[in-house]
């Protein structure tokens, strides 16, 4: 009996060892990567990455400067109605909505965040590359408008959802009509945690490229022009990425590095937003 | 208004405080219609969303229209697929996708719910702490820098691993799992990819589910003389086991749209072939690498039909995958002893 | 012979039961009453421990079994759990396991597999537990289709049938009407002639009717003990005939 107890105590440990080194090895990729990012892009990362223009195929040097500014330009036009909508559907959903369309319309936010993008791709390419027969940096936002707004109403829903409704009820009780308690009460409590969300949604779709690459189509020049098509980095990455060119590789993982620095930045931020915030709370 | 008046008792008289009459009380002009205005702005959002998903549906099935009026209903289940006669098949393309996600989730599930294991019921809270946050940025990583990791590290690991079985005294390429040429692009390296992306998520909703395992349960393991390993796997993950399958197939609805980085390291090539060394092709990398250089209107409408199988697919996985949770929440509200 | 001498438990630097020596007499039914708080349960649980999933806790003190310290070291918890059994407050069957396989949960632990063996086990602990007649014909079914005084007769079978000498019960019938509570004294009675109870209550009628010593805590004291009937009838320190007359707690 002894015998048999400690076996099983034997193996009981093992199996525990088993999850443990589950645990590590579940934290390689990341560290494999970032190793990767850091020793190959770091170099990469000078003045010239983002102040020149990519050169033709095959040559030595050149930047991102298009694809950095592209990657600005079209997911500004995406932030611009994506968060605006998103918010405001979250309003209309904890504000005014019986929970039952609610519910409903939160199902369809779930079922939305997980269409992929590159559906989200095909679905703007039918609606405006079609029609105007060019590729564009508007149809580009789109495509990323539609990937963002299902994923803001989510996340402002459930901040709105954590506002007391205490709060509310004050703000009827002094006879504070319904649009300025969404506005000032509800959506003033729940400000940070929005923002951190409509925040992360951003830098999210700044590192998509499936549905950039039949909308916004790509451009090896400067663009700025919404109707035309236009280059952003994490397209730029790919096609870099999957040339026959070294140097085009180099730039490929400086590119990475600064779209890993730039998510990492919007993440940092928005939880010093946070945590400044709860500090104003906390004093 | 009437004045201020204090009645013969000395009491204030209702218009000095409340200085509104019955009339007063119904909010005019502009508050009104601000009201309005700001809860038909809001409304209008709301059907944007709501409308949204009735809109991707709509304009993916217009757009396959034709490739499925070419080619009929066999479309789904044709493996050709040859631009220069025409001849369209999602075949070759939804082995790819299963194939590289079975391979996916294969790796992911036991890695991940063992990693939750450890970090829920073996590790202290610190290092858990650190362990699943390093396991949760990885989902923040964007799929064309996995892709681009995976090019230059991880094909050419797998390859290194592809040329030892190849090379193996034991014969083991004979196998058709193991046959073909080691490339190290191919149907394994996109099932790694995949599982590194699908690893996160899993993690990240087992911990939930094994955390929400009631403290009685517990008890009621421990107090019977069980051992940590035996109270673990006897009791704690029988009791999850559901909520870890809801995760499943959320990951695998997750999985199966991911498109650049399989893109990179799957090999896009047009062919069913049973061996991890084989290079394949996804629905979504099909769709881009050939999109832009489709050279009719029928290979458009049969690429969007690729999107519709994609989207119809993923659309059933996640809202059965949240119906499902939303039942057994439901169930075990009253299954729980009061 | 179960007991506890000189045992401080603290949690997090707070102490909740400071410096109580008890015993607990083999085949008796042992009470441990007081008002709520006063720090019962942890002493109950310091018995099997169980505190051991409880994060800043700390057992001083000594409590043995026979003369063993079961804190030593050398002892193995798991082992020692199942020679003290424990029942809980709310019952807590595996909704995963059907009635049969709930049983004899604890046996198949030890790797006692052998199909007749479990299956007599099985009933002689719902026998012993009362409850054999009630489930003999579903025991293939899920224990969360039996009620609530069943699912805790359950749970009391469950620990029964590892064949424990000492059986620990945390408040068993707080949540149970009076019926289901009287069937359990019932049985916690009958049980007396193999083993020793500890039951934790906070009902000191149940006390005075179903247990053979009972003692007093108070605050994390022992105030006092002795035999139950001496307790309810002359007690001897004023504090505990104001808890019994209800002055206070």
């Amino acid at each position: 009996m002894n015998t048999t107890h400690h076996l099983r105590k034997l193996f009981g440990r093992t199996m525990e060892g088993l999850c443990l080194a589950a645990a590590v090895v579940a934290m390689i990729p990341l560290f494999a990567f970032l190793w990767q990012l850091f020793a190959k892009g770091a170099g990469a990362i000078t003045l010239a990455l983002f102040t020149q223009l990519p050169l033709p195929p095959g040559e030595v040097g050149g930047g991102l400067r298009n694809a950095i500014l592209g990657t600005l330009l079209v997911v500004g036009m995406a932030t611009g109605v994506g968060i605006p909508v998103g918010i405001g559907a979250a309003i209309y959903m904890s504000e005014f909505a019986d929970p039952r369309l609610t519910a409903a319309l939160r199902f369809c936010c779930d079922v939305l965040s997980g269409v992929p993008s590159i559906v989200m791709g095909l679905l703007a390419f039918q609606l405006v590359v079609r029609p105007l027969h060019h590729f564009s940096a508007l149809s580009g936002s789109l495509a990323l408008a539609f990937i963002m707004l299902p994923v803001v109403v989510i996340t402002t829903q459930e901040m709105l959802h954590l506002v007391p409704h205490s709060l509310r009820e004050a703000g009827h009780a002094l006879g504070i009509p319904s649009w300025r308690i969404a506005a000032s009460i509800s959506l003033r409590a729940a400000a940070p945690g929005i923002l951190t969300g409509a925040i992360l949604s951003v830098s999210r779709i700044a590192g998509e490229t499936a549905p950039m690459l039949f909308t916004a189509f790509g451009n090896p020049y400067q663009s700025l022009d919404p109707n035309a098509p236009i280059a952003t980095l994490p397209h730029t990455i790919f096609t870099y990425a999957i040339s026959p060119y070294d140097d085009w590789h180099r730039l490929a993982w400086g590119g990475a590095l600064v779209l890993v620095l730039g998510v990492l930045g919007a993440t940092l931020l928005s939880r010093f937003i946070l945590w400044r915030h709860q500090r104003g709370l906390n004093a | 208004m009437d004045d201020a008046v204090l009645d013969s008792t000395g009491r204030i008289t209702p218009g000095q405080i409340l200085p509104y009459r019955a009339e007063d009380l119904q909010r005019q002009g502009s508050g009104r219609s601000a009201d309005r205005v700001f809860r038909l702005t809001t409304g209008l959002c709301a059907a944007v969303v709501g409308a949204l998903l009735l809109v991707v549906i709509l304009f993916m099935v217009k757009g396959s229209a034709l490739a499925f009026r070419d080619h009929g209903f066999g479309f789904m289940f044709s493996p050709e697929w040859d631009p220069t006669n025409q001849k369209y098949g999602a075949l070759t393309f939804l082995y790819g996708t299963a194939y590289t996600s079975l391979i996916g989730m294969a790796i992911a599930l036991p890695l991940g719910v063992f990693t939750a294991v450890a970090l829920v019921e073996i590790l202290p809270r610190g290092p858990a702490k650190l362990i699943s946050l390093a396991v949760e940025l990885l989902a923040a990583i964007p799929s064309v820098l996995l892709g681009l990791w995976g090019i230059f590290e991880l094909v050419p690991l797998v390859r290194r691993f592809e040329i030892y079985i190849y090379k193996s005294p034991t014969g083991l390429r004979h196998l058709p799992i193991f046959s073909g040429a080691p490339l190290g692009v191919g149907y394994l390296a996109a099932g790694l990819i995949l599982a590194i992306m699908a690893l996160p998520f899993i993690l990240s909703v087992t911990r939930e589910v094994l955390l929400q395992v009631p403290a009685s349960q517990r008890e009621a393991a421990y107090a019977l003389g069980a051992t940590r390993w035996q109270a673990i796997w006897r009791f704690i993950l029988p009791y999850s086991w559901k909520g870890i399958f809801g995760a499943g197939l959320l990951g695998l609805a997750r999985v199966l749209g991911e498109t650049m980085a399989v893109t990179m390291v799957i090999g896009n090539t047009p062919q069913i072939k049973a061996s991890l060394f084989a290079s394949g092709y996804t629905l979504a990398s099909v769709i881009a690498n050939e999109f832009t250089e489709a050279p009719s209107e029928l290979a458009i409408s049969a690429l969007i039909s690729l999107g519709l199988i994609l989207l119809v697919v993923t659309i059933v996985l996640n809202a059965g995958a949240r119906l499902m949770i939303l039942y057994l929440n439901r169930r075990m509200g009253t299954r729980e002893v009061k | 012979m179960l007991a506890c001498k000189n045992v401080t438990i603290e949690f997090n630097k707070t102490a909740v039961i400071k410096n109580v020596s008890l015993e607990f007499p083999v085949k008796r039914v042992t009470a441990i009453i007081g008002p709520s708080g006063c720090g019962k349960s942890t002493l109950l649980r310091a018995c099997n421990r169980m505190h051991f999933l409880t994060p800043g806790a700390k057992v001083t003190g000594a409590v043995t079994l026979n003369g063993k310290d079961i804190y030593h070291k050398d002892v193995d918890a798991v082992l020692l759990r199942r020679r003290i059994g424990m029942v809980f407050q709310k019952a807590n069957p595996f909704p995963t396991l059907s009635i049969f396989d709930n049983v004899v949960a604890g046996l198949r632990l030890s790797g006692l597999g052998s199909k007749a063996r479990l299956q007599e086990a099985a009933e002689r602990a719902l026998g012993d537990a009362a409850l054999w007649d009630e489930v003999k014909d579903r025991l293939q079914q899920s224990p969360m289709t039996l009620s609530g005084g069943q699912q805790q007769r359950l749970c009391i079978a469950r620990a029964l049938a590892v064949d424990p000498e000492v059986l620990l019960m945390d408040e068993p019938c707080s949540a149970l009407d009076p019926i289901a509570t009287a069937k359990i004294e019932e049985l916690m009675f009958r049980l007396r002639e193999r083993l020793s109870v500890v039951i934790v209550t906070h009902n000191m009628q149940q006390a005075a009717r179903a247990s053979d010593r009972t003692a007093f805590l108070w605050m994390g004291e022992l105030i006092e003990e002795g035999d139950t009937e001496t307790i309810f009838t002359a007690p001897t320190k004023p504090m505990t005939e104001d808890y019994l007359t209800g002055r206070f707690g």
